[in-house]
């Protein structure tokens, strides 16, 4: 990589996780730079998504150290981690489709408007927000209309402004490609290069390999709970990742 | 961090939401309230009785006699839950505010310190014993709230049990502090109180006017506080309010304690009409409260509904309960015709929304 600059967003040492007789991580090590996106894949039951669940604040590690931006961290709740700037688009999204965009965006965290003792909320604060940031990721969505009404990419979009709302500086996607048509698949990608531009860090778990070789830097390949390759995607291949998660290849 | 906008967003590829499309008119609500309207003009042409001022005053004052607890329970249904317990808490909360009323009033009740003129203290102070049964009357339906919502949120029992339960538990209750017997508002405030609950001002019944009150109340809640986007998050998808950090487990508690205080509150406006809080009083209320919030618009697996709906199917009931009455129609057709109505409405809202 070249970059030389900056510590790491996200560093990884030793991680280990077991859950009673089961190891299910062991041992993993994994820098993550600012601006980078690093896909992470593996089979079913590989680690991946015990090792996101750490991230998040979902887990505790059984082993190892993390450091975000540099200083150590321990999160006991998934709001530590997004506290310090981690922020995970989950699979299914976690959005209420009987509530707009922009109430979506705002979720838990509402602009309000204090009237002596009450504080009502401030709808036209949150929509002109959330379009602006629709607009970033050059999202064609209406901060009024109902997430029951959108497509797959624009509801992407949506939870993915969620994570600009805080300005977080690692974003987790898992599966975001997983359910929607080629199209929509076009512009999540095109949703996690406006990431990227704006030097967010973003993690990718994804099954699709096409999907991974189009936007990731680095390609991670998790097998048994172990990091079996780290490497750039420029000196890697399809066929050399298929082999690494099926475990023809050992390590890499 | 925000990058400057290159050019605005251009919808070219998603066209606007027309007006009605959106908001009321695609709602249950607004057709449930069209098909009021018709069923209104319809009932003035079969009765020329219907729209007399007595006759409307009547329908105002019954459709209130539940809309007040069917607000409460819209809350609940919003969330995606489910309230079984407010008929048997309306009784209950009927009951205490009746017995401390008369308790505190009684000379020689062992609660109560005399005055020299042989009135009990409290009765020197004009509505202070109103106030005092009235409070304890919600008080127990504060308690009553309050353990449904710790059963529901916190130990993660279904509503649908734990309300039942609740149902029979306070229903219980009521007959035992009354001996079976209900009890009866009594003393020097009891006059204030009839006055508070069957009176009314200029004409308009009072358990109108707190109905109003209380449906604008909560309209500013559920659509312009952070607690009313909460409750709708929570019915469309309580995972993701859990994972946005929105305080799940207190948003239910509250809406389980507001349902309650409903109740209890339409129970005792209730008991003031009746004069009285017999132990079998709104027996089964649950049904026609929950029937009407359906029916207004409230969905049941959540994420939906509100006051207009809530009033709205009040007034439907009320109005084909009267319209059977003045058209010479068997009352008995009345509950039939209910469940029908209830069934229909759930049909139209879905052929709407496979159509658009």
């Amino acid at each position: 990589m070249t970059k030389t600059d900056a510590t790491p967003v996200l560093e990884l040492t030793g991680i280990g996780k077991e859950f009673g007789a089961i190891r299910a991580l062991h041992d993993v090590d994994m820098q993550v730079w600012p601006g980078e996106v690093v896909g992470l894949m593996g089979d079913n039951g590989a680690g991946k998504s015990t090792l996101v669940k750490i991230i998040a604040g979902n887990f505790r590690p059984s082993h190892g150290e993390m450091r975000f931006a540099g200083s150590a961290v321990h999160f006991n709740r998934p709001v530590d981690a997004r506290a310090v700037g981690i922020e995970v688009v989950y699979q299914d999204l976690a959005l209420a489709d009987n509530l707009t965009a922009a109430a979506n965006v705002f979720l838990g965290r509402e602009l309000k408007r204090r009237f002596g003792p009450i504080a009502l909320l401030d709808h036209k604060a949150m929509a002109s927000r959330a379009l602006e940031l629709f607009g970033e990721l050059r999202s064609e969505t209406r901060p009024d209309d109902l997430v029951r009404q959108m497509s797959g990419g624009q509801r992407q979009a949506v939870a993915i402004a969620r994570t600009r709302l805080s300005n977080a500086r690692l974003v987790m996607m898992d599966e975001p490609t997983a359910a929607i048509s080629v199209r929509q698949v076009e512009q999540v990608l095109g949703l996690i290069h406006r990431l990227k531009e704006q030097g967010v860090a973003v993690m990718l778990i994804s099954h699709r390999m096409p999907d991974v070789f189009a936007v990731c830097d680095r390609v991670v390949v998790m097998r048994r709970g172990e990091k079996r390759a780290d490497k750039s995607i420029h000196q890697t291949s399809p066929e050399e990742v298929t082999a690494l998660i099926t475990g023809a290849k050992e390590a890499a | 961090m925000a990058m400057p906008l290159e050019s605005p967003i251009s919808f070219t590829n998603v066209g606007k939401i027309r007006w009605w499309q959106r908001g009321i008119f695609a709602s249950q609500t607004g057709y449930v309230l069209l098909a009021l309207a018709v069923l209104l003009v319809i009932m003035h042409f079969a009765s020329p009785y219907f729209f007399t001022q007595g006759n409307m005053q009547n329908v105002a004052k019954n459709f209130s006699f539940i809309a007040i607890a069917t607000l409460g329970v819209t809350f609940v249904i919003i969330t995606g839950g489910i309230d079984l317990s407010v008929g048997s808490m309306m009784c209950f909360s009927a009951m205490i505010t009746s017995m401390v009323m008369t308790e505190l009033s009684a000379p020689g009740s062992p609660l109560v310190h005399m005055a020299a003129d042989g009135k009990t203290v409290l009765a020197n102070v004009p509505g202070l014993i109103l106030l005092i049964s009235i409070l304890a009357g919600l008080g127990v339906a504060l308690i009553a709230g309050l353990v449904n919502g710790f059963c529901i949120a916190v130990l993660g029992l279904s509503p649908f049990v734990t309300t039942l339960g609740m149902l029979s538990i306070v229903r219980g209750l009521g007959y035992v502090v009354s001996n079976g017997r209900g009890s009866f508002p009594g003393g020097p405030d009891a006059d204030y109180f009839y006055a508070l609950t069957s009176g009314d001002v200029l004409g308009v019944p009072a358990p109108f006017i707190y109905l109003v009150i209380l449906a604008l109340t909560m309209a500013v809640v559920l659509h312009h506080t952070s607690f009313g986007r909460h409750v709708f998050a929570l019915g469309g998808n309580e995972k993701a309010a859990e994972l946005t950090g929105i305080p799940v487990v207190r948003v239910k508690i509250e809406v389980y304690v507001i349902c309650a205080l409903a109740a209890g509150l339409q129970g005792i406006i209730i008991s003031g009409w009746l004069g009285s809080a017999p132990a079998n009083m709104a027996m089964s209320y649950e049904l026609n409260v929950i029937a009407a919030a359906v029916i207004g618009g409230a969905n049941l697996a959540g994420g939906i509904g509100g006051p207009l709906g809530a009033i709205v199917g009040c007034v439907l009931l009320e109005v084909i309960r009267n319209g059977l009455v003045l058209a010479q129609v068997s009352s008995y057709w009345q509950q039939t015709l209910v469940g029908v109505i209830i069934i229909l409405a759930v049909l139209v809202d879905r052929v709407r929304s496979r159509m658009t």
